[in-house]
């Protein structure tokens, strides 16, 4: 029989400390949906989609009722589709954006991934254009999700792509001014791009996997925040071994849960995303660990150390648990959809300046921030630019997802609803990186990326 | 197959038969009950053997559900396996 406490320890977290699986998703090949003929191309795209993820929700469904743990969102994500417009022109670019809404529609999944491009060396005449058409492509779509991977360690950072990218943020901020410049929200910038990763919005479809695979990102930031709080007084190693033990079991329950699907779908097991992935609800915070690990406030000195214990310990616990480890993997540090970071934002502690210190240590980048709607283009691309210097130099995916919403200013309040959540807009440094930016190039990779 | 049947809230008389009884209905071998009352707190765990069942198993859940709701108590049933792999390596 197993252990009574155990058992209660378990419902506990499920019930009290928000403890759930937060995706499955099912990433899809497209790369034998390719056609001359744009009818056939979108055809052959929407067919193998609802084909290939008929069932994902419905077993999902099942996993979730049968085991009881909340699975929150079945998911698809597919080929980066750079990679599969071809020669087509922009339109058809559109067209197979609209057919990956409607496929998602269709499957009953909130969001669909892979409205993607690789060009952190430069550019394909495809991507070039389909880049050009994300602004149009998220605003006449609702649930098609876009990034574009911009560095790597291997190869440096495409400074024309930054620029660019700088421009489509801005566009697409325009183009869905009606909505709080929403579109911004599904659109990602990456340096080092995992090609594997579970989560929205940058998940597509890698190109050295499986064709079709299950990927599964957990989450747990309350359980952690729990097993804190109950630790007392101990010291930082004693602190580091139980978010170690607690990021095991959590990642456990994510292994059980990707085993079952890929058993149930028929479709092979990709790999666990060992993520602490917050919720704007209560008790479900990154921010809140930090600050139950002693700070007063998310984003005061010291966030930053805190930050990369936790990750490194979170990392630490959630390996042994799953047989294939990938994704982003570590703690996630969204502002809108973290209720404790938008209340430090809020009360004046954190600043963009703080966060991008802490991207440095984290999983992923700079996540889900409103800045002004009036911010320069090229700040935009300084941000960008900065924080794929991270990465590249880290040898770690960094990502921004920056929301310059139009018409409104630091301050005011955005709202974007469900788990992409709310907050205030952040006031940043609009001092010009313009001329850095537009000399465009590439930035050379660092020397610790020759490790042959 | 294994479920593990966990059943909370304030101590009442007939608890156990209740669930007990709902199980032999639907054809869910109990092998093992632990339960302790702490003041006016119930708590109790039970296994069981549900390869039998004469109802699909998500059915047997939210009848458990219900069954609970109506005498004021929290019942949750879960497949054995999520217990076996968070706690044990």
């Amino acid at each position: 029989m197993i252990n009574t406490a155990d058992i209660l320890e378990t419902i506990n977290m499920i019930r009290q400390e928000n403890l759930d699986i937060r995706t499955i998703t099912m990433g899809i090949s497209l790369f034998d949906c390719v056609s001359d003929d744009k009818k056939r191309l979108c055809a052959n795209i929407y067919d193998k989609i609802t084909g290939k993820a008929e069932r994902l929700v419905k077993t999902g469904e099942e996993i979730e009722k049968e085991y009881g743990i909340p699975i929150v969102n079945k998911r698809v994500s597919v080929t980066p589709v750079s990679l599969i417009g071809g020669r087509h022109d922009e339109d058809v670019y559109i067209e197979i954006a609209k057919t990956l809404d409607r496929a998602a529609k269709t499957l009953g999944i909130n969001f669909i991934g892979g409205y993607s491009a690789l060009v952190e060396k430069g550019f394909t005449e495809g991507a070039r254009r389909m880049i050009d058409t994300i602004p149009e492509a998220l605003a006449c779509t609702e649930r098609v999700c876009s990034s574009v991977n911009v560095a790597s360690t291997k190869a440096g950072t495409n400074m024309d792509a930054v620029n660019l990218m700088g421009r489509v943020i801005k566009k697409t901020a325009l183009l869905t001014k009606d909505a709080d410049s929403i579109g911004c929200a599904k659109l990602v910038v990456f340096a080092n791009v995992p090609q594997d990763n579970p989560f929205m919005a940058g998940a597509f479809h890698g190109l050295g996997e499986n064709e079709c695979a299950v990927n599964v990102g957990v989450s747990g930031p309350g359980v952690v925040a729990s097993a804190i709080r109950r630790a007392g007084n101990c010291d930082l190693s004693s602190l580091a071994d139980i978010i170690k033990k607690t990021a095991f079991k959590i990642t456990r329950v994510g292994q059980l849960v990707a085993t079952e699907a890929s058993n149930r779908l028929g479709v092979p097991f990709g790999i666990v995303d060992l993520s602490l992935a917050p919720t704007p609800a209560i008790g479900d915070s990154v921010a809140r660990i930090l600050e139950e690990m002693g700070l007063e406030c998310c984003g005061c000195f010291g966030t930053t150390a805190a930050l990369a214990m936790l990750n490194d310990a979170v990392k630490k616990g959630g390996v042994m648990a799953s047989s294939h480890v990938g994704g982003l993997s570590g703690a996630f540090i969204p502002v809108s959809e973290d209720e404790g970071m938008i209340h430090a934002l809020e009360a004046g502690c954190l600043r963009m300046e703080k966060l991008e210190a802490m991207t440095a240590v984290c999983s992923v980048g700079l996540d889900m921030i409103a800045i002004p709607g009036d911010t320069d283009e090229a700040v935009i691309s300084g941000i960008i630019a900065d924080e794929t210097a991270i990465g590249v130099a880290n040898t770690k995916t960094t990502a921004v997802r920056v929301i310059p919403v139009y018409g409104k200013g630091p301050g005011e309040n955005v709202s974007f609803g469900g788990l992409l959540g709310y907050a205030p807009i952040m006031d940043i440094n609009t001092v010009s990186p313009l001329r850095f930016i537009s000399r465009g190039g590439r930035i050379p990779a660092p020397i610790h990326s020759l490790k042959n | 197959m294994k479920a593990v049947i966990s059943v909370t809230g304030k101590d009442n008389v007939g608890i156990i038969a209740g669930v007990s009884t709902y199980c032999a209905q639907r054809g869910a071998n109990i092998i093992d009950i632990t339960q302790s009352v702490l003041q006016e707190y119930f708590a109790m765990i039970m296994l069981a053997e549900i390869d039998r069942l004469s109802i699909p198993f998500s059915q047997f859940v939210d009848e458990l559900t219900a069954l609970g709701r109506e005498k004021g108590l929290e019942i949750h049933t879960m497949h054995e396996d999520i217990f076996n792999t968070m706690h044990h390596i």
